[in-house]
C-alpha cells in the first residue's frame, strides 16, 4: 500500500508536466495580444510594442516555457501582467473560496444524491424512483445560470430567507485568517458570523451541487440495483436482517465503488468547473480569477490558475483511488 | 460504522444549512447605520454598497486606464482641477485659481491651503511637483494617460512658493485645464508613493472625502470617512463598499434584497420594473458617449464613400433605441454626444430612408447588393447594451436594401485586436469621453494619426486632419470650436461609420440614497450622498 501510494505519486510528474506543456501552447493558440489588452484600447502602436519587450512575450516560446517551469520548480508562480502581484500571494483566498464552496456543494450532493439513489434501487419502480429519476435527468440538464438566478428570485426576493450573492454581509465583513470562512469565523468565536456565511453558502452550493447529486444518484441507483440481486443479500434477507440493514451496510458497501470514482471526478470537476455559479453569486473564487485573467490574456494567472486546478483534481482522485483499499479490502495493490 | 458516521455528518450538515433558510434576515442586509459611529461627536451616516459588474485592476488612478479603477480612486484622490457635478465644465478643485500667461505656455495654480493627505502630510506645490515628475518619469505602460495627454507638452512644473505651481508647456495644449480634471491626475501623497514602492497601487493616500481601508480582490473595495476632510460636513457616509458582481441580473437581484444600495450597469430592459419599485430608485448618467457601427474605409465595396452613405440612409436609429434602450438614448448624429463644445447642430443626419440608399447603391454600381461582414460587439457596454441584438436589427435594416450581412462576434480581446488592425467590414463599437473635450472624441477617434490606434474605421483625409492640429494648437475656444464644426461637416458627407447613438446608461438604487449625482465621465464622487432619515 505505501509503495503503491509512492508510486502513485511519482507518476504524477509526468502528468503535470504534459499538462503544463499543454496549457502553456493552448493559451498561446488564443488569437489577441495581451499587450493589447492591458493598454486597452487607448494604447498606440509602440506602447505595445515596449510592453511586448517588458513582458518577455517577443521571447521565443521555448524561452518563455523554460523560464516559466524554472519558476515553477523553485515556487515562483509568476506576476500577474494585470495586478503586477505575486500569484503564489493572491491565489491562495480565491483558491480558499472555492474549496469551501465545492466543500459544501459535495456535502449536499453526496447526501441528497446518495440517499435518493439507494431509495429508489430498495423501492425499485416504486413512485419515489420515478420521481427521483425525472428530477435527476433534470437536474443533470440544468442550466445553472438559470438556476441561480430562479433561486436567487425565490429565496432571497420572494421569500426574503437567504442573501442573493457574496460570501458574507459586507457592511458586518469576517476578518478572515485561513479564508476558509466557517472555520475562520468559528476561531474567533463569532456564530453570528458564522451563521451569516452559512447562509450565504445555501444558494451557491445548492446551485454547483445540483449536476453532482443527479449524477451520484443515478449511479448509485444502478449499483445498487445490481448488488440487490446478488446471492449474499438474498442470504442475508433469508437471515432475517432487517432490510434497513441489508441496504445500508451489506450493499452499500459492495455498491459504493463506482460512487466513489464519480465524487472524485466531480468533485475535480466542481474546482475548475465553477465559473457560471461563482458569476451568478458573485463569489469570489479560483473560477473566476481564472476566467477574468482569460478576458485581459494573464498569461502567467491562466497557466498557474489551470496547473493549480489539474493538480487538485489529480490529487483528489489520487486519494480516491487509496480509499478503495481502505473500503474494500479485497482490492489489493501491487 | 465508519461510514454510517460520515452519513450522519452529512445529513447534520444539510440539515443546518436547510435549517438557516428558515432563520429571518434580521443580522444581514440590513444597514449598519444608526448604530456605528455614534461616539466622539461624529455623525451616523451609515455604510453604502455600491454594486458594480468589475474590479479595480489598480487603485493608483496614474497607473490605469480602467473605468472600473476611477470609480474608486475618484473618491479617495483629489484633483487640481474639477469636472462640474454632472458635467466637464471645469471648477476650482485642490487648485482654487489659475491664470494663463498670454501666450498660453505657462500655466500659474494657486493651490487650496490648509489641506492634507491622510497619511496626515501637507498637501502643497512640492506634493504637485512630486506627482507630475513621477508621471513623466515614468515610461507609457506605466502612466499611459499622463503620456497620451500630456506627454511631451509640459516641460517643466515648478513649485514657486508653498502654494502656487507653474507650469511651463511646449506648445500650447487647448484641453490642459480638462486634462488636469481627469481622474487619473489625482494628487498623492508623496511620503505613501515612496513608503510603498511597487505596492503603491494597492495602498492609496490621496485627499479625497474617503480612505482606503480594505481591498479583497474581486470581491470589494472599502473606504472610510476622512474625518479631516476640507470640505465642511462631507462626506456624509461612513463607509463606501465597491462590491463587485459580474452578472447584471443578480446585481439588481442584490440590489432588491438591500445587499447592495446602488448599482450600476442596470439592463435597460429591467428599468421598467426598477421604476415601478417603489423601494428603488433610477439614476440617468448624461451622456458622453457614441454607438457606432465602424464601416471600415479600406474594404470592399467601404471604399465607396456613396455604399457608405447609403448604407447610412438604411439605418432606422430611433427603432433600435426603442427596442434596446428603453427610450434613454438619442440618435447619434455627429461622432461626439452634444455636450461636447463644438458639437455641429447645423449637421444633418442621414435620415432612415432605404429608397434612396439603394439609390445610391445604384449609383456606386451596386444595383444588386454585395455581401459584408457585420461584426456584433461580444460584451455589453453602457453605450451597447447587447451588440448582437442591434447587430441582428442593423442586418435586417441592411438587407431592406438588398446588402447582406453576416454577423460575425469573437472574444472581446480578439474582437478589438482584429477591428483594430482593419480585418471587419462593419463593426459595432463605441466611446466614452474621457474629459468632454471634442478631441478626445474626433481626433482620437477619427484622425489619420490613430489608424492602427483608435481610427478603428481606417478613416483618412487631410482636410479633416489639418483641422483637427490647428484646434490643438490654439487656446482661443471659439476659434476651436469653429473648427471642430468644420471638421464634423467634412466627416458626415465622407461618412466613415454610422453614429448610431447616445445613451445615458442607467444606475438604480435604493429608495433611501440621496445626494447621488452620476458624472458623465463614469467616476462618481460620493462624498454628497446619504440616506434619508
Amino acid at each position: 500500500m505505501f509503495a503503491y501510494s509512492v508510486r502513485r505519486i511519482f507518476s504524477l510528474v509526468p502528468v503535470l508536466l504534459g499538462l503544463s506543456l499543454i496549457v502553456f501552447f493552448m493559451i498561446r493558440a488564443i488569437p489577441g495580444d495581451p499587450a493589447q489588452v492591458i493598454l486597452g484600447q487607448l494604447a498606440t502602436k509602440e506602447a505595445i510594442a515596449d510592453l511586448t519587450r517588458e513582458l518577455g512575450l517577443d521571447q521565443p516560446w521555448y524561452i518563455q516555457y523554460f523560464n516559466y517551469l524554472g519558476g515553477l520548480l523553485t515556487g515562483d508562480l509568476g506576476q500577474s501582467l494585470r495586478t503586477k502581484s505575486e500569484i503564489s500571494s493572491e491565489i491562495w483566498p480565491y483558491l480558499a473560496a472555492t474549496m469551501e464552496l465545492s466543500f459544501v456543494a459535495m456535502m449536499i450532493a453526496i447526501f441528497i444524491g446518495v440517499n435518493a439513489g439507494i431509495i429508489s434501487a430498495w423501492f425499485q419502480n416504486s413512485w419515489f424512483d420515478y420521481a427521483a429519476m425525472v428530477l435527476a435527468l433534470v437536474g443533470v440538464s440544468m442550466p445553472i445560470f438559470w438556476l441561480g438566478l430562479m433561486e436567487q428570485w425565490l429565496f432571497a426576493i420572494n421569500l426574503d430567507w437567504l442573501p442573493t450573492s457574496g460570501r458574507e454581509e459586507v457592511r458586518n465583513p469576517v476578518e478572515s485568517i485561513t479564508n476558509f470562512y466557517i472555520i475562520d469565523t468559528l476561531i474567533q468565536g463569532r456564530t453570528d458570523q458564522l451563521l451569516d456565511v452559512l447562509k450565504h453558502l445555501v444558494l451557491p452550493a445548492m446551485a454547483l451541487a445540483t449536476i453532482p447529486m443527479a449524477i451520484i444518484a443515478r449511479i448509485t441507483r444502478s449499483t445498487m440495483l445490481e448488488v440487490m440481486r446478488s446471492d449474499f443479500i438474498r442470504t442475508a434477507r433469508a437471515k432475517g436482517l432487517r432490510m434497513f440493514w441489508v441496504v445500508y451496510k451489506h450493499s452499500l458497501k459492495n455498491a459504493i465503488i463506482p460512487v466513489l470514482t464519480i465524487i472524485g471526478l466531480q468533485t475535480g470537476l466542481l474546482l475548475g468547473g465553477a465559473i457560471l455559479t461563482e458569476t451568478i453569486f458573485s463569489w469570489p473564487g479560483i473560477g473566476r480569477y481564472i476566467y477574468e485573467a482569460i478576458n485581459y490574456r494573464d498569461y502567467p494567472v491562466i497557466q498557474t490558475g489551470i496547473l493549480i486546478i489539474a493538480l487538485l483534481f489529480v490529487l483528489i482522485n489520487l486519494v480516491v483511488d487509496l480509499l478503495y483499499a481502505a473500503i474494500d479490502p479485497r482490492i489489493k495493490y501491487r | 460504522m465508519k461510514r454510517r458516521f460520515g452519513l450522519m455528518f452529512f445529513a447534520f450538515i444539510l440539515i443546518l444549512s436547510l435549517g438557516l433558510a428558515g432563520c429571518s434576515n434580521e443580522s444581514g442586509g440590513k444597514k449598519t447605520g444608526g448604530e456605528s459611529g455614534s461616539d466622539g461627536g461624529s455623525s451616523s451616516g451609515g455604510t453604502l454598497v455600491f454594486g458594480r459588474g468589475g474590479d479595480s485592476t489598480s487603485l493608483d488612478p496614474a497607473v490605469t486606464t480602467e473605468g472600473e479603477a476611477f470609480k474608486v480612486t475618484k473618491n479617495i484622490y483629489e484633483t487640481l482641477i474639477e469636472f462640474g457635478e454632472q458635467d466637464t465644465e471645469i471648477n476650482p478643485g485642490l487648485a482654487e485659481s489659475w491664470e494663463e500667461s498670454p501666450d498660453g505656455l505657462k500655466h500659474t495654480l494657486k493651490l487650496r491651503k490648509g489641506v492634507k493627505f491622510h497619511d496626515g502630510t501637507d498637501f502643497n506645490a512640492e506634493a504637485v511637483v512630486f506627482n507630475f515628475e513621477r508621471w513623466k518619469a515614468g515610461n507609457k505602460e506605466q502612466f499611459y494617460y499622463y503620456n497620451s495627454q500630456f506627454g511631451d507638452v509640459i516641460k517643466e512644473v515648478k513649485a514657486v512658493d508653498e502654494h502656487t505651481v507653474e507650469f511651463t508647456l511646449n506648445r500650447i495644449l487647448a484641453p490642459f485645464y480638462k486634462n488636469l480634471a481627469m481622474s487619473p491626475f489625482g494628487i498623492a501623497s508623496p511620503d505613501a508613493v515612496k513608503e510603498h514602492g511597487d505596492k503603491f497601487i494597492e495602498n492609496p493616500v490621496g485627499t479625497g472625502p474617503f480612505k482606503f481601508k480594505e481591498w479583497k480582490r474581486n470581491d470589494r473595495v472599502t473606504l472610510v470617512k476622512n474625518e479631516d476632510y476640507w470640505k465642511e460636513g462631507l462626506p456624509k457616509l461612513d463607509e463606501v463598499i465597491f462590491r463587485v458582481i459580474p452578472e447584471n441580473s443578480a446585481r439588481l437581484n442584490a440590489l432588491n434584497t438591500g445587499e447592495v444600495d446602488i448599482i450600476d450597469g442596470v439592463n435597460f430592459s429591467d428599468v421598467e420594473a426598477i421604476e415601478g419599485n417603489p423601494d428603488l430608485q433610477t439614476f440617468y448618467r448624461p451622456s458622453l458617449n457614441v454607438a457606432y457601427l465602424g464601416l471600415t474605409n479600406t474594404r470592399g465595396p467601404l471604399k465607396e464613400k456613396k455604399v457608405r452613405q447609403a448604407l447610412n440612409y438604411a439605418v432606422n436609429k430611433q427603432s433600435l433605441i426603442d427596442a434596446f434602450y428603453a427610450g434613454a438614448a438619442e440618435p447619434a448624429i455627429n461622432p461626439m454626444p452634444k455636450s461636447v463644445a463644438g458639437y455641429n447642430d447645423a449637421v444633418k443626419d442621414y435620415e432612415y430612408n432605404p429608397e434612396k440608399a439603394k439609390e445610391l447603391l445604384k449609383e456606386a454600381g451596386f444595383e444588386n447588393g454585395f455581401e459584408i461582414e457585420l461584426w456584433a460587439m461580444p460584451v455589453p457596454r453602457p453605450y451597447m447594451p447587447d451588440g448582437k441584438k442591434v447587430a441582428e436589427a442593423i442586418q435586417k435594416d441592411f438587407a431592406d436594401i438588398g446588402v447582406k450581412a453576416k454577423i460575425v462576434s469573437y472574444e472581446w480581446a480578439t474582437y478589438l485586436e482584429k477591428a483594430r488592425m482593419g480585418e471587419a467590414d462593419t463593426f459595432l463599437l463605441g466611446w466614452t469621453g474621457d474629459n468632454g473635450d471634442a478631441d478626445n472624441f474626433l481626433y482620437v477617434l477619427l484622425d489619420q494619426d490613430n489608424i492602427d490606434s483608435n481610427n478603428y474605421a481606417r478613416y483618412e483625409n487631410q482636410e479633416v486632419h489639418d483641422l483637427f492640429i490647428k484646434a490643438q494648437s490654439t487656446n482661443d475656444q471659439a476659434e476651436r470650436e469653429k473648427l471642430y464644426k468644420e471638421a464634423q461637416v467634412l466627416i458626415k458627407e465622407d461618412a466613415p461609420w454610422i453614429p448610431l447613438i447616445h445613451s445615458e446608461p442607467a444606475l438604480a438604487g435604493r429608495a433611501d440614497v440621496t445626494g447621488f449625482k452620476a458624472h458623465p465621465t463614469g467616476s462618481d464622487e460620493l462624498a454628497t450622498v446619504e440616506f434619508k432619515k
